[in-house]
């Protein structure tokens, strides 16, 4: 057994360690029976035996990179807060919306009390006040799963006042969003749970820890990333660290979609498993579909500049594909054979970053809608030569200086390395520009043979006799 | 009638409760009135800001950002199809122009009966189960046109009845935080010190 039908996409073939989904193969594995027979709130029992700092001194050991997408460790977030200023919150980020993403609605699903368990960790560590779960508005199976979890832990007595007896106590309350991808940013999504428009903050200050929620400190961690938490807890740092590499230690969870013959969810280790094993492993993918070649794929959710085949031997590692022109953002892979008209593939996406543009910034409402027009009208074939060029230009002034992309030996390209400048409040208009960026640096031919050749007529306004 | 009702407004309070600030329930209570109303109405939006302490335009503001909240009536459901990119790769652009003709609208339109509203949708969290489509938030995988015309006609048909609530109820489970166990929520500006257990390590240090 291999796949699971109430798991959907989940696949667990191979002999790979399971930090966040070992319960997927029970299918009543979101219930607190089932969480409790297969070790669940242990991993609390053993942070509340030990003093907070302790705790935060375990989760700064292991590094646990943030899943979200910019891959900050959450120890070291944590350790962000101003020391002294109370209260400070947490905020956890169940806003899943990056295109190619599918995780951290399996994790809410699947294995709420997981999440549960983490989020008191991390509240019990940090000294948080309250804790808030956002939850994606359009997850309305998420939500039914987290705030039945939420109210038998409550009974249970593992959330609320005097957990265990101790004299830790904390709210979680389930929040839902009503459908915004930019609330995915943390400023955003902070603006929301106030009950504003989900508009990112000015930043400085950078960083919520600092400033948050009603202005407190306040830490937002993606749902994948708490969920690490319980295991590590009841494994130690140095057992997590054993997991993938000094730089990027664990297990992801990966979603690979597209062209691919098993497109799936898989929790990989972190950091050794390279885009050729998610590709075409026999664990993984097993190739592309009707065995056709590999053109293109988006290696780390719709925001991230594509490779080609070149670039397949690259291992699952944050900083290696940065240096080669891409990010791993939320360990999404999206996948184009080549069957794929890419310009309509890169006009999937700049259509999704155009109509969610908030619409704060100048360069982003207008530049995104703007490359999505100039891109349809070439996709549609009325586009001109100058229109390709448009559109580098366009993206300039989003994104000013050297976009990166990766290296094509057919092309003569060197790699420009992550990551971009941008005149922006966040990276949502540069998300618009990354997709035609890329696809227009490395198939330019393909933009070029759909633009109609428009001959003159060779007669004069003057031969006409219009005066 | 169409501000909160008593029930709602019962669910309402304890739903403000939660928050150390009742401004943060507004999108909670957009959707509360929503399940009630099947869609966001003027008097509904000036009862949450009396509820919350805001105005009504502020509450109105926040509402049109999102995707989910309609300010018009939309059908008993709302056929949401995935339109960005590895549901695109794998067919969507069929999909939904199946949709159109089977329902007789284009993306936006609601069907003759009033019973299915056709929107496009963007990434849905489904890209390997591509393409996805969504009736009332409730999924479908990896759709064929085939499949899409069954479930059409079962939706309408109401045999889906019991997996899908009609438009406006997202989640059918709420949280309840019974008083005995809960911690409360507490303004901001109430708290000064570390919580009890942060103390009790400085304490011991």
């Amino acid at each position: 057994m291999s796949s699971y039908p109430w798991a959907p996409g989940y696949i667990d073939d191979g002999d790979r360690p399971q930090v966040v989904t070992s319960r997927f193969q029970y299918e009543d594995s979101y219930t607190l029976e089932r969480y409790l027979a297969t070790g669940g709130y242990d991993g609390l029992k053993a942070t509340l035996a030990r003093t907070p700092s302790a705790v935060h001194e375990e989760v700064r050991a292991a590094t646990v990179l943030g899943r979200g997408g910019a891959g900050f460790p959450a120890g070291t977030k944590w350790g962000l807060t101003p020391q002294g200023v109370w209260p400070r919150y947490l905020v956890v980020n169940g806003d899943e919306s990056e295109p190619g993403t599918y995780k951290d609605r399996l994790l809410m699903e699947r294995d709420p009390h997981q999440l549960i368990e983490g989020c008191l960790i991390a509240a019990y560590a940090a000294g948080l006040s309250q804790v808030f779960l956002y939850i994606r508005g359009e997850m309305a199976l998420a939500q039914e799963r987290v705030a039945t979890a939420l109210n038998d832990a409550y009974a249970a007595g593992y959330i609320g006042k005097r957990i265990l007896g101790t004299d830790f106590s904390i709210d979680i309350v389930l929040h839902w969003g009503a459908g915004a991808y930019v609330v995915g940013e943390e400023t955003a999504l902070i603006e929301s749970l106030e009950g504003k428009r989900g508009e990112p903050r000015l930043k400085p200050p950078f960083f919520p820890a600092a400033v948050g929620l009603y202005g407190r400190p306040t830490i937002v961690n993606n749902v994948e990333t708490l969920s690490n938490l319980p295991w590590l807890l009841l494994n130690g740092a140095a057992a997590y660290t054993a997991i993938g590499t000094a730089t990027s230690p664990g297990t992801r969870m990966v979603a690979v979609s597209g062209h691919v013959k098993r497109p799936g969810v898989y929790e990989i280790i972190n950091g050794t498993t390279t885009f050729r094993d998610l590709l075409y492993g026999d664990e993984f993918s097993q190739g592309i579909r009707d065995d056709n070649q590999l053109k293109a794929f988006v290696p780390g959710g719709g925001s991230a500049p594509w490779f080609t085949p070149e670039q397949l031997d690259l291992p699952f590692e944050g900083k290696l594909v940065g240096a080669a022109g891409s990010m791993l953002g939320s360990g999404a892979i999206m996948v184009m054979d080549d069957t794929t008209d890419i310009p309509a593939a890169a006009l999937t996406l700049t259509r999704f970053y155009a109509h969610e543009s908030c619409g704060q910034c100048t360069p982003c409402r207008e530049g995104g809608t703007w490359l999505e027009r100039v891109l349809s009208r070439v996709v549609d074939g009325h586009g001109t030569h100058a229109d390709l060029d448009q559109m580098f230009e366009i993206g300039e002034s989003i994104c000013p200086g050297t976009f990166p992309h990766a290296a094509s030996t057919e092309l003569g390209l060197t790699a420009a390395p992550f990551p971009y400048k941008m005149t922006t409040i966040c990276f949502v208009g540069p998300s618009a520009y990354a997709p035609v960026h890329s696809a227009l640096t490395l198939f330019r031919s393909e933009f070029e043979a759909k633009i109609v050749e428009r001959k003159r007529i060779p007669v004069s306004i003057e031969a006409v006799g219009a005066h | 009638m169409s501000r909160l009702n008593e029930a709602n407004v019962i669910v309402a309070k304890e739903i403000i409760g939660r928050y150390p600030k009742a401004r943060s329930a507004t999108i909670p209570l957009l959707h509360l009135s929503q399940q009630q109303n099947g869609y966001v109405t003027n008097e509904a939006m000036a009862h949450i800001a009396e509820l919350v302490g805001a105005t009504s335009a502020e509450i109105l503001g926040t509402a049109t950002f999102y995707e989910m909240f309609k300010f018009e009536p939309v059908g008993k459901y709302l056929l949401n199809i995935c339109g960005t990119m590895s549901c695109a790769l794998l067919g969507a652009e069929e999909l939904i122009h199946h949709a159109e003709q089977k329902l007789g609208v284009k993306v936006g339109g609601t069907s003759a009966d009033g019973k299915v509203t056709l929107e496009r949708a963007e990434c849905q969290a489904a890209c390997t189960e591509a393409p996805c489509l969504q009736a009332n938030y409730r999924f479908r995988y990896r759709m064929t046109t085939d499949q899409l015309d069954t479930f059409i006609d079962d939706l309408v048909a109401g045999r889906l009845d019991g997996e899908i609530p009609p438009h406006g109820t997202v989640a059918r489970v709420r949280q309840h935080i019974p008083a005995d166990k809960g911690v409360g929520a507490v303004p901001p500006t109430d708290v000064t010190e570390a919580p009890a257990w942060i103390a009790a390590q400085e304490a011991t240090k």
